[in-house]
């Protein structure tokens, strides 16, 4: 087992415990803080005041609850979910491009939800994901379809170009249905990846799914460890890779669904915090997809807490932030890993 | 000249082409002066071609449908021109000006612009196709600096990718100004942006034909240089072509009638990558051919496209870049999966 050995040696387990304990522990004095900090600031023993001894008759205490807390916890968890769906996309593709947003996934939850918008606005949340998911398999179906009627031969590089040309084709779609029912602007803020607004209800109704799909992903994480060595390798192991592949994609249309329904088409996170964790790690997903979950919820908590602080009182879009970081780094990759392009 | 048969067909195959593209644009033209949220006879259609119909429809012909329809013809010959000679230097059969970032920079620019003059007064909204001309070429010089390397010259791959990269991220700055707009320009923007060829009056017409003719010219005079870069970039330099100042000089006339376009049409996209299609598979690969036949294609195409948008939803309309779009990207997929 000549790559079994491989992945061990190319594998720091210290480096992804350290991740994991440091990182929860970070995240939770991170969470506190994007508690803290707003619009209206307020102290780090208030918020503690607020969660542990809760008096709801203080304005501050109400905001904290219904406002603050909500929101940390849908940066958590959105991050969480685009990083590891761009994890299982990025091992199960072998492609360094893969993320939610350039494979047309994001589009196509986008699409469905400015559908649901436009004919269903009576839809509960909960109907409404469940609409997203639909959407994301829609856009996946599209760009992976394309790719498998070119045969194996889909490089990196075409199947970035498929994603392109899908999502322009499924966002003129939305545009046309946002400005036939003049919802432009409604939906533009809600592209606009805003988690200002998340609400209890909605956080009551994606944690299921997360929860589901995060463990589902950590018990394929030994499949797609093999599975991203390569087709030819994973069958010689005795893997079932077409199970194996249909499950990971069904585990990456609801977490990029969800994700995408609470917070609009973020891009990126799902192609930066992979790298950043392979680099850290090492190869293995059995660390990897938890080590991406923990700093992708880390990282999109650290992003939207200086998308509020950075030009107060406007909001800047969590998206904005990761578009900015992500196109470079995008770039950098493409440029890097161009021989296999 | 002496010409063998096959020379001899494969010339009249051509001149055909351009002789029924030529009709097909006369027939959906005159069709499409008369479709719309008010029908005119058929008869009082082709009487004010003479400026001999009654006032009502003398008006709603000269003044709303001609300057509209002349527009979209232009647009899309002008975009499929950009998208040839794209194609043709970057060797990708894949390469357009919409996916070189070259619609969401004119739609920062205009952003920006309605964003700081919110007025809708006549001379800030003059201002716009201007302003969206140098949004295009700043971006086109972003993505070719960004995608140039002097060990390697210009990469078509990496253009592609550059151009997906940088797009997205001008796609966030737009975002970020999106939330601060009002609504009601908001709405002009969004209408803009989706390819609603909104400027449908002569002085825009007037405007868009100089940068036409001009650049259109001189590209149609290095269909040549195309041909011999077509061989690649060695057989090229051997036959004493400079490789890369070509290319660069091709790809400014490319940006620059593709911004031209956009800042009129709004942010239309695959037309410059379908008119080129289609033209080298009605007339071969000379491009001497092909960019003729890709301006008459292209150009049928989006005339096509704005009619069938206006007729589907009436007395609403469905903006002719959204057409172009639900019919061009399932093309690019299957061009996408066909390609080797």
């Amino acid at each position: 087992m000549d790559k079994s050995k491989q992945i061990k040696m190319n594998t720091r387990p210290t480096v992804a415990i350290f991740i994991l304990s440091g990182g929860l522990l970070l995240l939770l004095i991170l969470a506190l803080f994007g508690i803290a900090v707003g619009a209206a600031d307020i102290n780090l023993s208030t918020v503690w005041d607020a969660l542990f001894h809760y008096n709801s008759s203080e304005t501050q205490h109400q905001i904290i609850r219904s406002l603050r807390v909500p929101r940390v916890i849908a940066d958590m968890a959105i991050g969480a979910a685009f990083a590891v769906a761009g994890a299982i996309m990025q091992g199960i593709t072998r492609n360094p491009l893969a993320d939610s947003g350039l494979l047309g996934l994001n589009a196509g939850s986008t699409f469905m939800v400015a559908i649901c918008f436009a004919f269903m606005p009576w839809l509960s949340y909960n109907s409404l994901i469940l609409f997203s998911f639909v959407g994301a398999a829609i856009g996946a179906f599209m760009v992976f379809g394309v790719s498998s009627l070119a045969g194996s031969a889909m490089s990196p590089t075409r199947l970035v170009l498929a994603g392109a040309a899908v999502s322009s084709l499924l966002t003129a779609l939305s545009e046309g249905l946002a400005i036939y029912f003049k919802l432009s602007q409604d939906l533009a803020f809600w592209y606009a990846g805003g988690v200002a607004g998340v609400k209890w209800s909605q956080l009551a109704a994606i944690w299921p799914w997360l929860l589901g799909a995060l463990i589902a992903a950590i018990l394929l994480s030994k499949s797609i460890t093999i599975l991203s060595l390569g087709d030819d390798i994973a069958v010689g192991l005795g893997e079932k890779t077409t199970f194996v592949k249909i499950a990971s994609m069904v585990v990456v249309l609801i977490l990029a669904g969800l994700a995408v329904s609470v917070v609009g088409p973020v891009g990126f996170i799902g192609l930066i915090v992979p790298h950043l964790v392979r680099f850290l790690v090492g190869v293995d997903y059995r660390w990897i997809i938890p080590c991406s979950a923990v700093v992708g919820a880390f990282l999109t908590l650290a992003a939207d807490i200086v998308a509020r602080t950075i030009n107060p009182p406007y909001e800047t879009p969590i998206s904005v932030i990761f578009a900015l970081i992500g196109v470079p780094f995008f770039l950098y990759v493409a440029r890097k890993e161009r021989r296999n392009l | 000249m002496y010409m063998t048969v096959a020379e001899k067909r494969k010339r009249s195959r051509r001149i055909w082409t351009l002789i029924i593209l030529s009709v097909l644009i006369f027939c959906t033209f005159t069709y499409s002066v008369n479709a719309g949220y008010s029908k005119l006879p058929f008869l009082e259609v082709i009487k004010s071609f003479f400026g001999m119909a009654d006032a009502g429809t003398q008006l709603i012909v000269t003044e709303f449908r001609l300057p509209r329809i002349v527009i979209a013809l232009l647009v899309g010959a002008g975009l499929a021109v950009s998208g040839t000679i794209l194609q043709g230097i970057s060797g990708n059969g894949l390469a357009d000006p919409g996916i070189l970032g070259i619609n969401n920079g004119a739609g920062l620019a205009v952003m920006l612009y309605i964003s700081f003059f919110p007025s809708t007064m006549d001379v800030p909204v003059l201002f716009m196709p201007l302003v969206g001309f140098i949004g295009a070429i700043l971006t086109a010089f972003v993505v070719y600096g960004l995608s140039y390397s002097r060990s390697e010259g210009l990469l078509p791959n990496r253009l592609l990718l550059t151009g997906i990269a940088v797009a997205a991220a001008i796609a966030a700055l737009i975002t970020l100004l999106t939330v601060r707009l009002d609504p009601q320009n908001y709405q002009r923007y969004a209408e803009w942006m989706a390819g609603n060829i909104w400027a449908s009056s002569w002085q825009y017409v007037f405007a868009l034909l100089p940068w036409l003719v001009v650049l259109g010219t001189f590209a149609f005079m290095k269909v040549k240089t195309l041909d011999v870069l077509s061989f690649g970039d060695q057989v090229a330099t051997g036959l004493g072509v400079r490789v890369e100042r070509e290319k660069f000089v091709l790809l400014i006339v490319a940006v620059g009638l593709a911004a031209a376009c956009v800042s009129v049409s709004g942010g239309i996209a695959f037309i410059g990558l379908i008119g080129p299609h289609i033209a080298r598979k009605l007339v071969g690969s000379a491009h001497r051919w092909v960019m003729v036949t890709a301006a008459l294609s292209g150009g049928l195409l989006l005339l096509l496209a704005d009619t069938i948008g206006r007729l589907i939803i009436q007395p609403s309309e469905i903006f002719a870049g959204i057409v172009v779009a639900i019919i061009g990207a399932p093309y690019f997929l299957f061009l996408l999966a066909k390609a080797k």
